[in-house]
């Protein structure tokens, strides 16, 4: 798969990106435009691409909030999802080695890892035991494991704990299994889905507009392969998540080209569960960046996935990729999901983020309860379970 | 440079020392809000076509009303979607909070605790920034640079919420040597820093020669401000050392003591301080060291730390008892919030269920404590208790200033949180939040209007 050349009609020429930090520069704000576009938005029209970019520019972080805020309780009320689930990264070890990761070795490295059946078994089995519904599964491209490998691994899950739902493999993994065994994607997928895999995770979709994409992670699906694949997933019945990494060398242009093209894929196949915009930690990477984003950024971020993605449902606030505190905030920003327990996350810990591994179903629910909305536990695909309205029946 | 006409001789007294406590008696008038919603229907209405408040508020800063009028529509959605959810806000009560905040009256404590209660995070966040910016129309953020020195951990009080303290018999007690003091104030000139926070514990053995021989010696050698002391060490140097309190603060201020810092008041409800450190129990003794400083010119902050135990009713007795202090004495100029930092504490070895303060509610008490202190100019936000993400999105939420880049960090580092800023960063942060950051001195003077450029933009980026 040779680089594609998106057709892009709103993008900007090809800017010069730098590595490391990117500098402030500050920009001359048009206010009658951040006012049009908001206007539009109240309006439930669509943005465009030069709205989502002034939105982004524009320095009132709590007008872009309430707004967001108001389109979210337009669509959702004041319920907040989350689940209860459990994360498994099966292997780090990873044929890749894209720039910004610190989670992935190659064979031989020190810490490098390949859970066995039982250890994968043992996981799920705790994961059952502690209430979770679903496992989300990634790892890395083990050059030695094949499409059995995988369809190995969710036997076992399912035969585990038959009611968990299998949420797992990015597409960066189906395409690599695809290669590999010279079968189509949608071969694959079918395979998968008969050993039990329920949906597709949101991940390796980092940014799709190719000048940053080639600098973060050349060797990696493209763009158009991913959405490609998502796409595949959705035709066959598959709904899957989707992910945005910000927060490194990318400009706020290519974030909401990034946006854009979800939007477009959602327009035809209406298949994406939620939108995670997942900001970079800093720890580890090539790219030179030291910084963890900033909290502002966080919150536009959110705030304007919120408006540019009219025909999404649900904006989710990924706690471990922020921290609690702005994750909560967020839920005032557009975001009406803040994830799950998790257990035990690596990618973004290994990245130094700094909210830890897990998060208790007693703090989930606190944390969303003092941010004055509704917890409602969801399942994978977004259906409701239960929603905790009253306090004093939570042990029930 | 101010106007100090119409002020009284109080005012005037303080206005020589903080050119900002005179803020507070020069505020704009602000529309109500039925002449607001009078003007057109809402919402959307198309009769709405003056812009609320925004010009008057920036009526004082020219260059920036000439932006606005250049740049910023009249109508802003924001405004009218904010006005429309107050006007749709079936609590009465609620209500006329809401209304009452956004015509810039006096809140009473009923309005605070249902603001704090029932309020809406976006419109909290929307009024408290209205109302900053009575105070400050400028898009300025500031920050102070210098240093804690914690020139001794000897505490015979023992607090509860604190890690910091030693009895005085453990190997890490100490009381440093006036040298290893004066090569801290070194570093922190050589630093760009401006100021020097001492604080330490209630040391039985320390009297006020040691303190009036000290600060005599650091003014003698250095150009510094000495922001030093809390209330329960005066009242320990006090006595100790057999004197009033007011003779006390006069030694002190005599010695070359600039102002005092508002730590320790923690949350002034004797209920709760009772819980907290049985020593420190009586919250009117506070107040009343502070308003005697106040007397003795000595110009003070105050603190409120909360998170630790109390409810949200004592979050108001205690802003309410620290706005009516400033009302006779106005001495405070600036209100700082912190949360409780468990790790280390006894108070969490009692109560291992206490939970850290979430984002949420840490901007809603910083919100409704921007709109309730309308007689005190400055509230800090705090990156240090909070972490930089929240620190920073506080300045969305009604604070004005980042407080201090600390050089040195005992006593919070001591219980676990260790967020640390450089300069640099500092300068980002605000920047990256909207706002020009500025350094300004302990008494909220401006020093750099524009800090050197910490990007790369000077660079050619």
């Amino acid at each position: 798969m040779e680089s594609v050349t998106c057709a892009s009609s709103h993008l900007p020429p090809r800017p010069e990106l730098i590595s490391g930090e990117r500098p402030h520069s500050p920009v001359k704000v048009d206010y009658h435009a951040v006012q049009a576009a908001l206007t539009k938005a109240l309006k439930g029209e669509r943005l465009s691409f030069a709205d989502g970019v002034n939105l982004f520019h524009s320095p009132d972080l709590v007008e872009l909030g309430a707004v967001a805020n108001e389109v979210n309780q337009r669509k959702n009320g004041s319920d907040v999802f989350f689940n209860v689930n459990r994360h498994i990264n099966p292997t780090n070890i990873c044929a890749l080695s894209c720039k910004f990761c610190a989670f992935s070795r190659k064979p031989g490295d020190e810490g490098a890892y390949a859970y066995s059946d039982d250890e994968i078994a043992q996981r799920a089995r705790t994961a059952a035991e502690s209430g979770a519904t679903e496992v989300h599964m990634v790892g890395g491209l083990h050059p030695r494991w094949k499409l059995a490998n995988y369809t190995n691994i969710i036997r076992i899950v399912k035969e585990t704990a038959p009611h968990l739902h299998v949420k797992a493999f990015t597409a960066v993994e189906l395409d690599w299994l695809a290669r590999k065994e010279r079968k189509t994607v949608a071969e694959v997928l079918t395979e998968l889905r008969e050993a039990g895999l329920g949906s597709l995770p949101g991940g390796g979709a980092e940014i799709f507009t190719p000048y940053v994409r080639e600098k973060i992670c050349d060797t990696k699906l493209t763009g158009d392969g991913w959405l490609n694949i998502h796409r595949t997933a959705h035709q066959m019945g598959l709904r899957s998540n989707c992910t945005m990494l910000y927060g490194h060398i990318e400009d706020l242009e290519a974030r909401v080209d990034h946006m854009l093209r979800l939007r477009s894929l959602q327009d035809e196949t209406s298949g994406f569960n939620v939108f995670i915009p997942l900001a970079f930690q800093p720890e580890n990477n090539e790219l030179g960046i030291t910084k963890h984003t900033y909290g502002v950024d966080d919150l536009k971020t959110i705030a304007v996935g919120r408006l540019l993605l009219d025909n999404f449902r649900h904006i989710k606030s990924y706690w471990v990729m922020t921290g609690d505190r702005v994750a909560q905030t967020a839920l005032h920003y557009g975001a009406n999901d803040l994830d799950g327990t998790v257990v035990e996350e690596k990618i973004a810990n290994m990245a130094g983020s700094r909210a830890g591994m897990a998060m208790a179903k007693s703090k989930i629910l606190r944390v969303i309860r003092d941010a004055g909305r509704i917890p409602v536990e969801r399942s994978t695909v977004y259906e409701p379970i239960r929603r905790f309205d009253n306090p004093a029946e939570d042990l029930l | 440079m101010n106007d100090t006409s119409n002020t009284t001789l109080t005012n005037a007294k303080m206005s020589a020392m903080n050119p900002y406590s005179i803020n507070c008696q020069r505020k704009l008038p602000w529309r109500t809000f039925e002449q607001t919603i009078d003007q057109g229907s809402l919402p959307h209405g198309a009769g709405f076509q003056e812009a609320p408040t925004l010009d008057e508020i920036n009526a004082r800063d020219t260059e920036r009303q000439a932006l606005i009028a250049a740049r910023q529509p009249a109508v802003k959605v924001h405004d009218e979607l904010m006005l429309s959810q107050i006007a749709n806000t079936s609590d009465e009560a609620l209500k006329s909070a809401y209304k009452k905040a956004y015509e810039g009256q006096r809140l009473s404590g009923e309005d605070g605790q249902k603001l704090l209660d029932r309020g809406d995070l976006n419109l909290l966040g929307w009024l408290a920034t209205r109302a900053k910016r009575r105070f400050h129309p400028e898009n300025k953020v500031s920050f102070l640079l210098d240093r804690n020195i914690n020139y001794t951990n000897i505490c015979r009080i023992g607090c509860d919420f604190c890690a910091f303290y030693r009895r005085g018999h453990e190997q890490d007690s100490y009381v440093l040597p006036k040298e290893e003091i004066f090569k801290k104030i070194e570093e922190t000139i050589e630093l760009g820093g401006t100021g020097t926070l001492m604080q330490g514990g209630v040391n039985p053995h320390l009297k006020i020669e040691y303190y009036e021989d000290l600060f005599r010696n650091i003014k003698e050698r250095y150009k510094i401000h000495l922001h030093c002391l809390s209330v329960i060490e005066i009242e320990g140097i006090a006595q100790v050392s057999r004197l009033t309190l007011e003779e006390t603060l006069e030694r002190l201020k005599a010695a070359g003591l600039d102002s005092i810092p508002g730590a320790g008041a923690e949350i002034l409800s004797d209920e709760i301080r009772l819980e907290q450190s049985p020593v420190k129990r009586h919250s009117h003794r506070w107040i009343k060291v502070m308003q005697a400083a106040h007397k003795a010119n000595l110009p003070t902050t105050a603190t409120m730390m909360f998170g630790a135990l109390e409810e949200r009713k004592h979050i108001i007795e205690h802003i309410l008892r620290i706005r009516d202090a400033q009302d006779e004495t106005k001495g405070f100029y600036a209100f700082i919030l912190w949360t409780f930092q468990g790790e280390h504490t006894e108070l969490l070895k009692k109560n291992p269920d206490l939970q850290p303060t979430t984002g949420a509610e840490y901007l809603r008490v910083l919100a409704v404590s921007r709109l309730m202190m309308d007689n005190i100019p400055n509230i800090q936000g705090s990156w240090v208790t909070m972490g930089p993400k929240i620190g920073q999105i506080s300045l969305h939420y009604g604070a004005n200033d980042m407080g201090s880049i600390m050089i040195e960090e005992n006593v919070v580092s001591a219980a676990g949180t260790s967020y640390t800023l450089d300069r640099k960063n500092m300068i980002e942060l605000i920047r990256r939040s909207g706002f020009t950051p500025v350094q300004r001195d302990t008494y909220y003077n401006i020093l750099a209007e524009h800090p050197e450029s910490s990007d790369a933009s000077a660079e050619g980026a």
